[in-house]
C-alpha cells in the first residue's frame, strides 16, 4: 500500500504543480521541482525515501542518454565536430581547471579540486535538454551550440569517471570495502540496490581497463547482436513486446554497467549510439521517451524534494554564495567561449545562461569521488546541495530570458541558420514497390528522406542495397512524431492497406498542417476518400502503368508509337475527367444510379474519342494537333 | 496599358545564369502575365485552349529564350506547332492575333559582331530569325527585330548583365505604356542596339 501512496502523492504533485507552472510560463523542470519542494521539504509529506525515488528516477537519466545517444549519427557528430570538440572541449578544460584553482585557493587536495572541477564543470542534460526542446529553442544555433556542449560533457564523463579511482589510488586503503561504491555512486543505475561492483579490490590500472572493455563490449554486442533480436521480435508484430524488449535492453545494460561499477548512462548513451544508424530507431526512440518523460519529471520532482532545508537554512550564505559563485563563473567562460565562436545577442544570452548550473552527472561524480576517498563526506553533502539549487535557479534563468532579454532583442537575421537538420525534408511510409521508387527518386535527388515500413524483411532488403529504412507501424503518431513530421515538408504515404492509409493521411493533414501530402490510392474511390482526409495530390497506383502497357500494346499491334503515344495521352486526359464528374456524383450520394450513369456516359465518350481518332477535337469537329490547313484554305 | 505575355523557354533553368535574372525583370512589370512554358509543360503536352485564351487575353507576345541553334529551344516550336492554329490564327477566318504585337528577348552566345554577313555566323540575328518574322506576319501581328543580350556568358564578367536586366525591365514597360516607337523599331536590327533611340520618356506626349 506504501508504494501506491507513494505514487499517489508524486504523481498528484505532478498533475498539479507541472500544469499551473506551464501556464505561468516557468515550464515543466521548474513546475517538477517546486512539486517536489512542496511535497518534500514544505508539507514533508514526503521524506527519508526521497533519495531512493531520487535513485530510481535518475533512470531517466539513462534512458535519455539513450535516447541522445540514438539521435547521435556518426554524420552528424562529424557536422558538429566544431562546437562539439571546440567549444564542448574548451568549455569542460577551462570550466574544471578555473574551479580547480578555487578549490586549491580554498584548500582542498589536488585530487579533491580536479576531482570538484570535473564534476561541477558539466551541466545538467536533463534540464537544458528537456526546456530547449520544450521552447522549441534546440533547433536554433545557440540550441545546438548547447546541445554539443551537453554531448561532449556527456561523453567527458566516461572518461571522468575511468578517472575517479586512478586519483584514489593512494586513497583506495582507506576507503575500499563494502562502502567503497556508496552514496550516489549507483545513481545513474536506478533501483538504489547496488549489485555490488565486481570491481572492488583490483588496482585502479585493472578497473580503468575493465572499464573500457565494458564498453567496447557493448559496441560490439549492438553492432552485431541486438539488431538481428530486435528484427526477430519485431517480426513477431506484437508491439508490447517491442517495448518490453527496447526497456529490457536498457535495464540490461544498466545492470551490467553497475555490476562493473560504471555509469549505467554512459552503457546507454553507448548502445544508443551504436543503435542510431539501426533501422529500429525511431520505433525504440518513440517507445522509451514516454518513460523517460515520467521518470525524468519524477527525477526533477525528486531533487525539489530532497533539498535539504537544515543544511540549507543552516549556512544560507555558504550555499547560495556557493551556487551563485559556481554559475557567474561557469557563465563567464561560456559568454568568452560563445562570443569566440561567433555567438551573438540574444544567441550568446541563451547559451551562456542555458548551461551555467551544474548538472546530475555531479550526484554520481560525487558518489565516486567520496567513495573512492577523494572528496571528503561533508563536502560531498554541501556541494550536492550546491549542485541542486545551481539546478533550481536554472529554470529561472530561462524565464528571465524569455521575458526580459529576447523581446528587447533586436532582430538581426544577417547570420546564416546553421543547419543541422538531422530529420530528412520527406518522410515516406511503406517501402514496398510503391514507396520505394518514390524514395529512391528523392535520395538520388540528394533530398534527406525518412523511410519507415513494418515489414522487418523488407527492411532488411533495402538496408543491404543501401536505402535507409526504419522499422515502425507508421499509423502510430509517436513514431511519426519521432521520424520528425515536425520538421518534415512533404510526407509521402504509401502502405498499401487501403483503410489505415486513409487515416494515415487525415492525422498528418490534421496534426501536421505545414506538410504537404502526396498519397498513393488503390482506385478511384480511394482517391477521393484520400482527398478528403486531405492529401494534396493523390495518386493511383496502378493507371500510368497500365496506360503505359496499353500503349506498348497498340504498338505491337502496329500503330505508330507516336500516334500510340497521343491516345495515351487522350486517356490519361479523358480519365482525369472521369475522374472529376464522378467526384460530383460520389460525394453526393456515393455509387448510385447517377454514378453510374455517368460512368456509362464517360466510357462511351472515350470509345467514340479513340474511335474516331479525334483525341483532341475542336467545337467544329475538326482535328487538331500537327495537322495541314485545309486544302481550300484561304491566307 | 497594353498587357504583355512573356512566354520563357528555357529547359536548364537550374544551369541558368542570365535567362534566369531577365525572368525577374520581367516578372516585376506589372503589365506582364509571365510564363514558364517547360514548368508547365514538362512533357509538351500543351494545352492548346488554354494557351490560345492566353494569346485572346493579351495585346504583345514576347518570347523570352536562350538562342539555340539560331533558333528557339524546342517548346517554342511546339508551342507554335499547335497553338497557332488555322481558323484561329491565320487563314481568312483566323484573325484572333490581328494587330498584336510580337518581339524575341534572347540570349546569345556569340559576340555581336559575330552576327553580321561579315562575320563568322554570316547573318544578322534578325535574319536567322526570319522565320518568328514571317510566322506571325501570316497571323496578322505586327512583327519587331529581337531585344539580344550578345556574349551573354561574359555579360556578367564584363558588366554588361545588369544594364540590359535595366534594359529589358524599360523596354516591357516602354511597350505597355505605348512609348516604344513602333515604325522606328521595325526597321532596326534588333531591339538592344540602340535602346534609347526607341523609348520615348514616360509621361511626356513624344
Amino acid at each position: 500500500m506504501e508504494l501506491l501512496q507513494d505514487a499517489f502523492i508524486y504523481l498528484l504533485a505532478a498533475v498539479v504543480a507541472v500544469p499551473v507552472a506551464n501556464r505561468l510560463g516557468l515550464g515543466s523542470v521548474l513546475g517538477y521541482l517546486i512539486a517536489g519542494i512542496v511535497i518534500g521539504p514544505v508539507l514533508g509529506i514526503v521524506g527519508s525515501e526521497t533519495e531512493e525515488v531520487k535513485h530510481f528516477a535518475e533512470f531517466g537519466v539513462v534512458m535519455m542518454l539513450f535516447l541522445v545517444g540514438l539521435e547521435l549519427q556518426p554524420s552528424m557528430l562529424w557536422r558538429m565536430r566544431h562546437r562539439l570538440l571546440g567549444l564542448g572541449g574548451l568549455q569542460v578544460g577551462i570550466t574544471t581547471l578555473l574551479i580547480f584553482g578555487g578549490a586549491m585557493a580554498l584548500g582542498q587536495s589536488w585530487k579533491g579540486a580536479l576531482a570538484l572541477g570535473m564534476t561541477l564543470a558539466l551541466s545538467s542534460t536533463a534540464i537544458v535538454l528537456q526546456t530547449l526542446e520544450e521552447k522549441g529553442w534546440m533547433k536554433s544555433t545557440p540550441g545546438q551550440s548547447g546541445f554539443s556542449v551537453l554531448l561532449f560533457q556527456d561523453i567527458a564523463v566516461i572518461p571522468m569517471i575511468a578517472l575517479m579511482p586512478l586519483l584514489a589510488v593512494t586513497a583506495v586503503g582507506d576507503h575500499g570495502g563494502g562502502h567503497g561504491d556508496g552514496g550516489h555512486g549507483d545513481g545513474h543505475g536506478g533501483g538504489g540496490h547496488h549489485a555490488g561492483s565486481a570491481l572492488e579490490g583490483m588496482p585502479g590500472w585493472l578497473q580503468t581497463l575493465v572499464i573500457l572493455g565494458a564498453v567496447v563490449g557493448i559496441v560490439i554486442a549492438g553492432r552485431y547482436l541486438i539488431r538481428p533480436v530486435f528484427r526477430f521480435i519485431a517480426e513477431s508484430r506484437l508491439r508490447e513486446i517491442f517495448t518490453a524488449a527496447a526497456l529490457l535492453l536498457v535495464v540490461g545494460i544498466a545492470l551490467l554497467m553497475n555490476l562493473v561499477g560504471l555509469s549505467p548512462a554512459l552503457g546507454t548513451f553507448v548502445a544508443g549510439v551504436v543503435l542510431s544508424g539501426s533501422e529500429y530507431r525511431h520505433e525504440l526512440e518513440s517507445d522509451i521517451a514516454p518513460f523517460k518523460g515520467l521518470l525524468l519529471g519524477l527525477f526533477f520532482i525528486s531533487v525539489g524534494a530532497g533539498i535539504n532545508f537544515d543544511l540549507l537554512f543552516g549556512q544560507p550564505g555558504q550555499i547560495f554564495g556557493l551556487a551563485v559563485g559556481l554559475m557567474v563563473l561557469k557563465a563567464l567562460v561560456l559568454c568568452g567561449l560563445g562570443y569566440a565562436f561567433k555567438l551573438r545577442g540574444p544567441d550568446l544570452w541563451l547559451f551562456t545562461l542555458c548551461l551555467a548550473q551544474a548538472g546530475e552527472f555531479a550526484f554520481v561524480l560525487f558518489g565516486f569521488a567520496e567513495g573512492a576517498g577523494v572528496l571528503a563526506p561533508e563536502i560531498c553533502r554541501v556541494m550536492t546541495l550546491v549542485v541542486a539549487v545551481t539546478m533550481l535557479l536554472t529554470p529561472l534563468l530561462f524565464i528571465a530570458y524569455e521575458k526580459g532579454i529576447l523581446p528587447r532583442a533586436v532582430k538581426t537575421d544577417d547570420r546564416e541558420a546553421d543547419v543541422i537538420d538531422e530529420h530528412g525534408v520527406a518522410v515516406v511510409t511503406g517501402v514496398g514497390r510503391f514507396g520505394e521508387v518514390v524514395s529512391r527518386m528523392l535520395i538520388t535527388n540528394g533530398h534527406k528522406v525518412v523511410v519507415l515500413d513494418h515489414d522487418p524483411s523488407l527492411i532488411e532488403l533495402w538496408r543491404q542495397i543501401g536505402l535507409k529504412t526504419y522499422y515502425g507501424d507508421a499509423t502510430r503518431p509517436d513514431l511519426l512524431h519521432a521520424a520528425g513530421l515536425d520538421d518534415a515538408r512533404l510526407f509521402v504515404a504509401a502502405l498499401d492497406d487501403r483503410d489505415k492509409q486513409t487515416q494515415l493521411v487525415h492525422h498528418v493533414a490534421h496534426h501536421y498542417p505545414h506538410c504537404r501530402i502526396i498519397a498513393r490510392a488503390v482506385d478511384r474511390h480511394h482517391v477521393y476518400d484520400l482527398e478528403k482526409a486531405g492529401a494534396h495530390h493523390v495518386v493511383r497506383e496502378m493507371t500510368e502503368s497500365a496506360v503505359s502497357a496499353g500503349r506498348l500494346a497498340l504498338e505491337e499491334l502496329g500503330t505508330h508509337s507516336f500516334k500510340a503515344e497521343r491516345q495515351a495521352r487522350a486517356f490519361r486526359q479523358h480519365d482525369k475527367q472521369m475522374l472529376d464528374a464522378l467526384r460530383e456524383r460520389w460525394h453526393e450520394g456515393g455509387v448510385d444510379k447517377q454514378y453510374i450513369d455517368v460512368a456509362r456516359t464517360r466510357a462511351e465518350e472515350l470509345f467514340q474519342i479513340m474511335a474516331s481518332d479525334r483525341a483532341a477535337e475542336r467545337h467544329d469537329g475538326s482535328e487538331r494537333g500537327w495537322v495541314p490547313p485545309p486544302k481550300d484554305a484561304r491566307f | 496599358m497594353k498587357k504583355i505575355l512573356v512566354l520563357f523557354a528555357h529547359p536548364r533553368t537550374d544551369r541558368s545564369q542570365v535567362n534566369v535574372v531577365l525572368a525577374q525583370a520581367a516578372r516585376r512589370v506589372e503589365a506582364v502575365t509571365f510564363v514558364d512554358l517547360y514548368q508547365e509543360y514538362p512533357t509538351f503536352e500543351i494545352d492548346v485552349e488554354r494557351e490560345q485564351r492566353r494569346l485572346v487575353e493579351h495585346d504583345v507576345l514576347v518570347f523570352q529564350h536562350p538562342v539555340y541553334w539560331y533558333s528557339s529551344p524546342a517548346i517554342l516550336k511546339e508551342w507554335q506547332d499547335l497553338v497557332l492554329e488555322y481558323g484561329f490564327a491565320y487563314g481568312s477566318e483566323g484573325r484572333a492575333l490581328e494587330g498584336k504585337l510580337f518581339f524575341n528577348a534572347v540570349t546569345a552566345g556569340a559576340r555581336r559582331e559575330v552576327y553580321c554577313s561579315k562575320g563568322a555566323y554570316n547573318y544578322e540575328l534578325r535574319d536567322f530569325f526570319a522565320p518568328f518574322e514571317q510566322s506571325f506576319l501570316l497571323c496578322h501581328m505586327r512583327y519587331l527585330p529581337p531585344f539580344s543580350l550578345f556574349a551573354s556568358g561574359h555579360s556578367s564578367d564584363e558588366g554588361r548583365l545588369e544594364p540590359h536586366v535595366a534594359d529589358y525591365e524599360r523596354l516591357l514597360r516602354a511597350v505597355a505604356e505605348d512609348r516604344l516607337d513602333l515604325d522606328k523599331a521595325e526597321g532596326m536590327l534588333t531591339l538592344s542596339d540602340d535602346l534609347d533611340a526607341l523609348i520615348r520618356p514616360a509621361g511626356g506626349e513624344g
